[in-house]
């Protein structure tokens, strides 16, 4: 019983210091733009978690919806309609329908093969976005296009311009993701994901259909995970090949084990470390893929379980 | 124009022999300690690297023994410290760690040389056409299809006729008996793990002087690698050979008619064969 009251006053905590993260990051040092990105990539990573914490499917391809999203989202807006959220329902639309065909493909696959097969899945939209040159900007990556302020009708919000604008609009994303994905844990779907994750061969005598449901999971956590990447498309105003190479997809792996595969707010947690971490290291200095190689091996030796990880509980949720 | 698909059909031939090579050694490793080498590429560029720094003492043939053999000891250390905490482990944090390893490695490699493409000169009495006709066989060319098939057969003659052979295609199969047995599976592993990048500093030398030298040229052939593995089918070494020149024909071919789609034709190809035959070409049945 008690633990169940601290972990909604966490619950509480984390959400309040979300909604006011503009108003409190500056004066640690941060700005609000950091704040947003900290935000996109969580999204990102806890997206990710609902199949590889929850369901227990290794998927090393991420970054390839993430960046469907970033481009459907750039490409929506620079050719077609100059909208924003055109751009997200595009950019998002675009990834799940993606991950809905790939999906069916490899959703039979398990463990180290499953892995294998994701990542080399992603180099497909990779190579497109980096060859298609007159379209996709190629390796410059996509730019000459801006994220449009919203209009509702009888008022504008100027994401545009106004970054806690835009901020918002990205946490009322996020929040919105997260929920789904917190009910959908809590649901009897949820709990069958987690029957496979601990015991695929017992959930199949049960007469659960295995792979229908890691299918469902799969799309469910790349459709989140391409919106995240329109969300990133609109922060950074650009479109760049390298947002969907397999070296992004491992990015958001770390996020979610720094952070603790088996807790909820896990790859929260790992995505703000990474980002601040980044944000950092890049200014400071050249030999960050070093850095982040460095990184890469601490957290596999010591903090396997990740941060969240260290801290004892009885059982998993 | 009959000219000219032969000599993509060729030059695939060449690119898919580097991918077979480089593909051999992960799969090694993944057979026997089911760990994916992220870093293979990595390796490879050090291999490459070794090799730049070996020839003006050496020689380019000189290079070429001796490179691989430091690589493969380089690999040796790594497993000793690093790799050997994977086994056994979630398939997770093997991926990570090599993946760290790889992105170190690329940086290592651009810190002490430079990003720029460094000259990687080879002996003048390869680098000259064979003939007029066949403007595109070099001596270079022909001498790495030579050297990658000789490579390829002393493995499976290692493989199949040594005590180490048997003994990692044992442990292949059953790695708790071949223990009981009373091997020592540390050093199998250990060695194994080596005999993976002693072809990946194989690979680095040749791609060397056939792509040019720089930081990147590990990673950009560790996916095509990738490919070979899952086309030929996961765990079985003849499948990786022929993923890895199927996807190299493939890829010359395509850029003939359609240059700019020669690398995601791979992707299609390996869509294609899990779409018909989920376990690859040569893959045995539910082993994965």
């Amino acid at each position: 019983m008690e633990s169940r009251t601290g972990k909604r006053a966490a619950d509480i905590a984390i959400w309040l210091a979300l909604l006011t993260m503009p108003y409190w990051l500056p004066a640690v040092g941060g700005y609000t733009q950091l704040g947003s990105r900290v935000v996109v990539m969580a999204l990102a990573a806890m997206s990710l978690n609902f199949l590889l914490g929850y369901t227990g499917v290794l998927s090393f391809g991420h970054a390839a919806y993430f960046g469907l999203g970033v481009y459907g989202a750039g490409l929506t807006i620079k050719y077609l309609v100059p909208s924003s959220l055109t751009g997200i329902a595009v950019g998002v639309v675009t990834g799940a329908v993606a991950a809905a065909i790939i999906g069916k493909l490899i959703v039979h696959l398990r463990g180290i093969y499953f892995a294998m097969v994701t990542i080399a899945f992603g180099q497909v939209f990779y190579f497109i976005a980096y060859r298609w040159n007159n379209v996709t900007g190629g390796d410059d990556g996509l730019s000459g296009w801006h994220r449009e302020p919203i209009r509702l009708g009888f008022a504008d919000i100027d994401i545009l311009h106004d970054d806690r604008a835009f901020y918002y609009l990205v946490f009322a994303c996020f929040a919105l993701a997260v929920a789904i994905m917190a009910v959908l844990l809590r649901s009897p779907f949820g709990r069958t994901l987690l029957a496979i994750r601990e015991n695929e061969r017992r959930a199949r005598f049960l007469g659960i259909p295995v792979d229908r449901h890691i299918w469902m999971s799969w799309v469910i956590s790349c459709t989140f995970v391409s919106l995240a990447g329109a969300l990133y498309a609109l922060l950074n105003n650009f479109a760049a090949p390298h947002d969907l190479r397999w070296d992004q997809s491992g990015v958001f792996v770390i996020m979610a084990v720094l952070g603790g595969m088996r807790s909820f707010w896990g790859p929260l947690i790992g995505a703000a470390i990474f980002v601040v971490l980044q944000d950092y290291v890049s200014t400071e200095t050249q030999n960050w893929m070093s850095f982040i190689g460095l990184f890469f091996v601490l957290v596999v030796l010591f903090f396997p379980r990740g941060v969240l990880g260290i801290i004892p509980r009885k059982a998993a949720p | 124009m009959t000219q000219l698909v032969l000599y993509n059909v060729f030059n695939g031939l060449i690119i898919g022999a580097f991918y077979a090579l480089m593909a051999l050694g992960l799969s090694l490793i993944l057979n026997l300690s089911g760990v994916i080498n992220f870093a293979h590429g990595g390796f490879l560029a050090v291999g490459a690297y070794l090799a730049f720094v070996l020839i003006p003492y050496l020689g380019f043939w000189g290079a070429l023994v001796i490179s691989p053999i430091l690589t493969a000891v380089v690999g040796l250390i790594i497993e000793r410290l690093l790799i050997r905490r994977l086994y056994g482990r979630d398939p997770l944090y093997s991926l990570l760690l090599t993946f760290g390893l790889a992105f170190m490695l690329e940086d290592g490699t651009r810190f002490i040389w430079g990003p720029q493409t460094l000259p990687f000169s080879i002996p003048s009495s390869l680098s000259s056409p064979l003939s007029n006709e066949f403007f595109f066989l070099t001596g270079y060319r022909l001498f790495m299809v030579l050297l990658v098939t000789a490579a390829v057969t002393a493995l499976f003659v290692i493989l199949n006729y040594t005590r180490l052979g048997v003994r990692i295609r044992a442990g292949t199969l059953d790695l708790e008996t071949v223990s009981v047995l009373g091997v020592n599976v540390r050093i199998l592993r250990n060695l194994n793990f080596g005999l993976g990048i002693y072809l990946a500093g194989l690979a680095g030398v040749l791609a060397a002087g056939m792509l040019g030298l720089q930081p990147t040229i590990g990673n950009d052939l560790i996916m095509p690698s990738f490919v070979a593995i899952i086309i030929g089918g996961l765990g079985s070494l003849p499948g990786t050979l022929l993923g890895g020149l199927l996807i190299g024909i493939a890829s010359g071919v395509t850029s003939v008619y359609f240059p700019s789609a020669s690398e995601a034709v791979i992707y299609v190809m390996m869509g294609l064969v899990l779409l018909v035959r989920p376990r690859g070409l040569l893959g045995e049945e539910g082993r994965f």
